[in-house]
């Protein structure tokens, strides 16, 4: 199914010349109107001339969050205030947060690309979806909100907590489609499960939407099997219009990403220098349709490649690999590079692994690994628990090539991260 | 016959966690005839044999512990050299794999508790060897 056929399976070269004439236009918008652009445009000795083609994007200086966040409150605002319609915020620990700005027409797209989305997974009008993201300056939840609206769903907009309230409405409003972070999906099965609710003959749902935390394959199977549904991978970040930027189809083999809304290009996280099609490097997005705040050449951090062969649902967009770290949070131990999500992967795929966990790195390049027990696979023996920790031990061996010392602890122990996890503990001094 | 059980607690801390363990059974007025900790690298399992055992798995529990109600064998033996041998050979003999398991003396009276997977088979040379096992009330009332 399609929600804007004509440019969902738009042909390649038409694509490329809507992408060329869209990057000169923005490109020319941001020189005009954005005095940080004109500064750094002249800084690395380019302007709005210079662009023939996509391929001078590479060409144009990056953006960074750091940029972003210096920009605030409105330093990259390209539109006047009055035409403003919205704005978002990111939010920072540190310091100021981002701030993302909409226009009208904005809005408008971000609602049809986010309906691009959910009908590419076969949701329809006639599906009831609940929000149980939050809503506020996060644009999580609001940007589904629009895009389900668009579609025609009934949405229920409960919010997170309140799991007992959430699964009345579930069963009153006949819900088939959940908007949650993994973590509460993982919650809520085990909610279920303790209530003695079986999802797949008292509930109705069949699609699950989870955002706004990195998780794994493994934690996707594990939310699909609990709650008898079908888990589709999202991407987004709020500096892109949030959610939606690009989603799986029924393929579940790759994210489309909007080629027509945003221009991509996968460089390396240490040089910046773009790399070949295919290779695995950080992402890098333009916006080509933003009216507000376009953004240039924007350092995701997010590391993925792109998929370059054809998809079997015909649409043209290419798609990129779910998400594998973040550029950020890439660690080096003993010399070796790897992700932590590379570790809740393994984590996630052995039983008797309780729920959370904690990374720790000390002195002398020590690897610690914290892991919860799952209470229900504890059987009172000692043996039980060294087996666990070997199995463990051996499996993150495997997987990094570093050998982790493993720390069994009790569930519940570990403190729960709220929204992005932060689970790496870095206490070596250089 | 009550099969015996233990109350066996996951702890990552001993000694903080001993501490809390017995308050909370102190509290709940349940009596600990026996205790013991099997540690390894940073962690371990503490032991209970107690006179109230639903009620002390029931408190810790909802105090956020984690527990388990292993079964156990008691078996008593002659208090003399050679008697340990004697049915620790016999139970290899029988293919029966010991996963923990202490002793002691009390009153003159020799007993050992065995926790194995095997349970019937280890219950089986306990009989065949004419040796008695302790009903859960008999371990308590010692
Ligand atoms: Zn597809």
């Amino acid at each position: 199914m399609f929600w804007q056929k004509e440019i969902e399976l738009l042909r390649r070269d038409e694509l490329r010349r809507l992408q060329t004439e869209r990057l000169r236009k923005t490109v020319a918008a941001v020189w005009e109107r954005v005095p940080f652009y004109r500064k750094r445009f002249g800084e690395a000795g380019v302007g709005p001339e210079a662009i023939g083609s996509i391929e001078d994007l590479c060409q144009l200086p990056f953006t960074t969050a750091e940029d972003v966040r210096r920009s605030y409150p409105e330093g990259l605002l390209a539109a006047p205030r009055s035409e403003v319609v919205r704005v978002h915020t990111s939010s920072g620990t540190t310091g100021n947060p981002k701030a993302i700005y909409f226009s009208r027409r904005d809005l408008e797209t971000a609602a049809d690309v986010m309906a691009r989305c959910l009908t590419m997974t076969g949701a329809t009008k006639e599906d009831v979806l609940q929000n149980m993201m939050t809503y506020g300056l996060f644009t999580g939840a609001l940007m589904m909100h629009y895009g389900a609206e668009r579609v025609g769903m009934l949405i229920v907009p409960s919010g997170p907590g309140h799991t007992e309230r959430q699964v009345k409405l579930m069963r009153d409003f006949r819900t088939t489609i959940l908007h949650l972070t993994p973590s509460y999906a993982l919650y809520l099965a085990d909610y279920l499960e303790r209530q003695g609710i079986d999802p797949r003959k008292d509930l109705r749902i069949r699609i699950v939407y989870v955002g706004a935390e990195a998780y794994t394959e493994e934690t996707r199977a594990r939310i699909e099997a609990a709650l008898g549904v079908d888990v589709f991978n999202c991407y987004g970040l709020s500096e892109m219009n949030g959610p939606g930027v690009a989603f799986e189809c029924l393929e579940k083999s790759g994210l489309h990403l909007w080629e027509d809304q945003y221009l991509m290009e996968i460089v390396d996280p240490e040089s910046g220098r773009p790399l070949p099609e295919g290779e695995r490097g950080e992402l890098v997005l333009t916006t080509l349709c933003r009216e507000a705040m376009p953004l240039i050449r924007y350092r995701t951090r997010d590391i993925t490649r792109i998929l370059p062969e054809p998809c079997p649902c015909g649409r043209v967009h290419r798609r990129i690999e779910r998400i594998s770290g973040r550029a950020d949070d890439m660690l080096i131990v003993r010399g070796v590079n790897f992700y932590p999500q590379q570790i809740e992967q393994v984590l996630m795929g052995v039983r008797g692994v309780g729920r959370n966990y904690q990374i720790l790195l000390e002195q002398a390049d020590e690897l610690t690994v914290r892991v919860e027990l799952s209470a229900s696979a504890f059987d009172g023996r000692v043996e039980g628990l060294r087996a666990l920790q070997e199995t463990l031990e051996r499996a993150i061996r495997e997987e990094i090539l570093v050998k982790p010392k493993i720390e069994l602890v009790s569930p519940g122990s570990l403190p729960v991260s709220e929204g992005k996890a932060k689970r790496v503990i870095d206490n070596r001094t250089l | 016959m009550n099969p015996t059980k233990l109350v066996a607690v996951f702890a990552e801390n001993h000694t903080g966690r001993l501490a809390r363990c017995a308050g909370i059974l102190a509290e709940s007025g349940v009596n600990i005839h026996w205790l013991g900790i099997a540690g390894v690298n940073g962690f371990g399992v503490i032991r209970f044999l107690v006179d109230k055992t639903d009620l002390a798995y029931r408190v810790l529990k909802s105090r956020g512990f984690t527990c388990s109600l292993p079964e156990i064998l008691a078996v008593e033996m002659a208090d003399e050299p050679g008697s340990l041998h004697f049915l620790t050979s016999k139970l290899a003999e029988a293919g029966v794999n010991l996963k923990n398991c202490s002793g002691f003396v009390f009153n003159g009276r020799a007993i050992i508790l065995i926790e194995t997977d095997q349970l019937e088979a280890a219950r089986r040379v306990v009989r065949e060897q004419d040796l008695h096992e302790l009903s859960e009330e008999e371990l308590l009332s010692l």
